[in-house]
């Protein structure tokens, strides 16, 4: 993350945003968080102790970040694989992420589930499933409850290019569409669904052009310019909170590693993987918070990246310190 | 002394609720200003306005999906399938999502899914099944079957105020042809307890929904014969009153496991493993089985009739079992 970059590559500042110096440099520490945790779960994978899969959002952290920052406090999140930055945003712990990865007793679901499937209720964090799509008529029923109440508040959840082609995208955009919910849907279009390319999942170029046949707002961002998708985000969330009704969002970003770490992805091809590599979204906002003169010198992000590093260390310790959960509680739980 | 019907019966129950539980809200197709296709939901918009009583698209899994967020977030939402067999269309949301939350995330889904099964209306393959046997392997879903106007509201009542995803499966072919009076007081019906419809001392009936009515039409028949017939409504599926199973088995020694669902991978199934697992040595005779063939539900009025269960067919296999 350090090495300077000689892309050109840059990160274009929305009219109008307003975000201080500690919120531009909180999005570069979740950002950077985000990677850097992932690449520690990289080396607890390779040390077998992530006990399954590991789903990696190289390249997608400033959609992540970038919407989730956007929330206040009472908002619902739904993340899907790729959005461990929108947790960690909303106060997850890297310990939390790492004991559920590699299956601890202390892990959010004790072991019951693994990677990112965790939530809390109370913390406005619902859990997703594996199956692609079925969180949004669920996060419409969220949106539904704000209505009914006449909350200050709003839903946001993702789906990837791919998921868009499942019928329950319809069904709840549809249903958001009709009752005018306060939902966000962010569509991170990264090109790829596993090993099938976007152009074999739908026949529109922008899939963003899809809002208008739910009658509900759509636009598309720079996935990859965290500013950019704040302040997106936060352009949807207050128009949802007026009562326009749903928001869809199209991030274009790019998937930099495989559908899951088993899988080296020799079937993008390595022109596409080179050019979004030089749009990286942490190196430019790095390059920018210097160029802007957000920070005093590039030692200010050097101990940013220190600091996580070491919070990493301590997590990882604890994470796998802790004992593997007790087969007694695989029975329990089922009912209320 | 008012009398009240299978249907009203089902309605009063959701009604008193929402008297009741604000959190109670209704969504499904049709079920607003056209009050439901059976009317289970006439007169709700109004008593309770559109915030409450929902119109939505024709879109099950939306539907499931909605009540299952809006559960999460503290309400008892009563999702409607305008028949039971669209219910496949949510079928992920309910089997994915609302069984297994609280198990993975401690996330209860207090939602009840409800609509019109069973056949005998000539409604041919997709408006007459019986399609409980598809959610009875798994686990975090409770499946309830009523046969009785009592049961319909009970159960309906318990359903609702269940911490746990719920399929309420009415029988349509009973909406209008039974009624009795009810308590006029506040009741539930626990889930998960059979109930004796008729005591006898030769042979056990254990059945649910319509073919109870069947069951008893047989035992009265055998009774001429001098076969006394016990029969056992099992009025939840999941979880089975085991216990009651296991009693009336031991009790009579012959048993007949009847249902609408078809043969194979029915719900009986399970009935005859539970006693043949734990109640084997009480037993004078094969267990046996009475369901429709495994084959869709035919629609014209006599191939329904082959297709169905009836009286007849279980009084000839009764005798036989009684016999042995």
């Amino acid at each position: 993350m350090a090495k300077p970059s000689t892309s050109d590559y840059t990160v274009a500042v929305p009219e109008g945003l307003e975000l201080d110096r500690t919120g531009r440099l909180e999005l570069y520490y979740f950002m950077a968080l985000n990677r850097k945790l992932e690449e520690r779960l990289g080396l607890l994978y390779r040390q077998n102790k992530v006990v399954g899969g590991l789903y990696s959002s190289l390249g997608q952290e400033a959609c992540s970040v970038g919407t989730a920052y956007a929330l206040g406090h009472g908002d619902f999140l739904a993340p899907m694989i790729r959005n461990l930055g929108s947790l960690l945003v909303r106060g997850v712990r890297p310990t939390d992420v790492m004991a559920q990865y590699c299956a601890r007793a202390i892990g959010p679901t004790r072991g019951k589930d693994l990677n990112v499937h965790f939530g809390w209720v109370e913390r406005g964090l619902i859990a997703p499933i594996s199956v692609v799509g079925a969180l949004i008529p669920v996060m419409a029923g969220i949106a539904l409850e704000m209505k009914m109440h006449g909350k200050k508040n709003i839903v946001l959840t993702y789906i990837g290019d791919g998921g868009m082609s499942t019928t329950d995208f319809h069904e709840g955009m549809n249903f958001a569409g009709v009752h005018k919910l306060p939902m966000i849907l962010v569509v991170e279009n990264n090109l790829w669904a596993y090993s099938t390319h976007v152009s074999k999942q739908a026949n529109v170029k922008d899939l963003a052009v899809r809002a208008e046949g739910y009658g509900c707002y759509g636009e598309i961002v720079d996935g990859n310019n965290v500013l950019a998708v704040l302040d997106a985000t936060r352009r949807a969330r207050a128009r949802c909170l007026s009562g326009g009704g749903p928001v869809m969002l199209e991030a274009k970003t790019f998937r930099r590693k495989g559908h899951a770490e088993h899988d080296d992805a020799g079937y993008v091809p390595a022109a596409e993987r080179a050019e979004w590599e030089k749009k990286d979204p942490i190196d430019a906002y790095r390059r920018f918070l210097i160029d802007r003169r957000i920070v005093d010198s590039p030692d200010e992000i050097d101990e940013i990246d220190a600091k996580i590093v070491a919070i990493l260390e301590a997590a990882a310790d604890e994470a796998l310190s802790a004992p593997f959960p007790d087969p007694s509680i695989a029975t329990e739980n089922v009912y209320g | 002394m008012p009398v009240t019907t299978y249907i009203d019966a089902i309605k009063e129950g959701i009604w008193e609720e929402m008297e009741k539980d604000e959190r109670v809200f209704i969504l499904g197709e049709d079920v607003g200003i056209y009050g439901g296709a059976f009317k289970v939901t006439k007169g709700m918009l109004d008593k309770f306005g559109p915030m409450r009583v929902i119109d939505t698209p024709i879109s099950e899994s939306a539907i499931v999906g909605a009540a299952i967020g809006a559960a999460l977030v503290g309400m008892r939402p009563v999702a409607e399938m305008q028949f039971i067999d669209f219910i496949s269309c949510a079928f992920d949301q309910i089997v994915n999502f609302a069984a297994k939350c609280r198990y993975r995330w401690g996330a209860g889904v207090p939602i009840v899914v409800r609509g019109p099964s069973g056949g005998g209306v000539h409604g041919g393959p997709f408006h007459s099944q019986n399609p409980e046997a598809y959610f009875f392997n798994v686990p975090g879903l409770k499946i309830v079957c009523p046969s009785t106007a009592y049961d319909a509201k009970g159960l309906i009542k318990a359903a609702i105020r269940d911490p746990d995803p719920v399929l309420y499966f009415e029988h349509k072919f009973l909406y209008r042809r039974i009624k009795e009076d009810l308590p006029t007081e506040d009741f539930v019906v626990p889930i998960g307890k059979a109930a004796i419809r008729r005591q006898g001392e030769d042979l056990s009936i254990i059945t649910y929904g319509a073919m109870v009515y069947k069951a008893l039409e047989a035992a009265e028949a055998l009774a001429g014969m001098g076969i006394d017939v016990e029969v056992l409504d099992l009025r939840s599926i999941l979880p089975l009153d085991e216990e009651a199973i296991l009693a009336t088995a031991k009790k009579t020694s012959k048993v007949i496991v009847l249902h609408e669902a078809t043969l194979t991978g029915g719900p009986g199934g399970e009935v005859v493993a539970r006693i043949a697992e734990k109640a084997f040595e009480y037993l004078d005779g094969p267990i046996v089985r009475i369901a429709p063939p495994d084959t869709p539900v035919p629609y014209s009025p006599p191939l329904e009739e082959a297709f169905l269960p009836q009286t007849m067919d279980i009084v000839e296999k009764a005798k036989k079992l009684a016999a042995y």
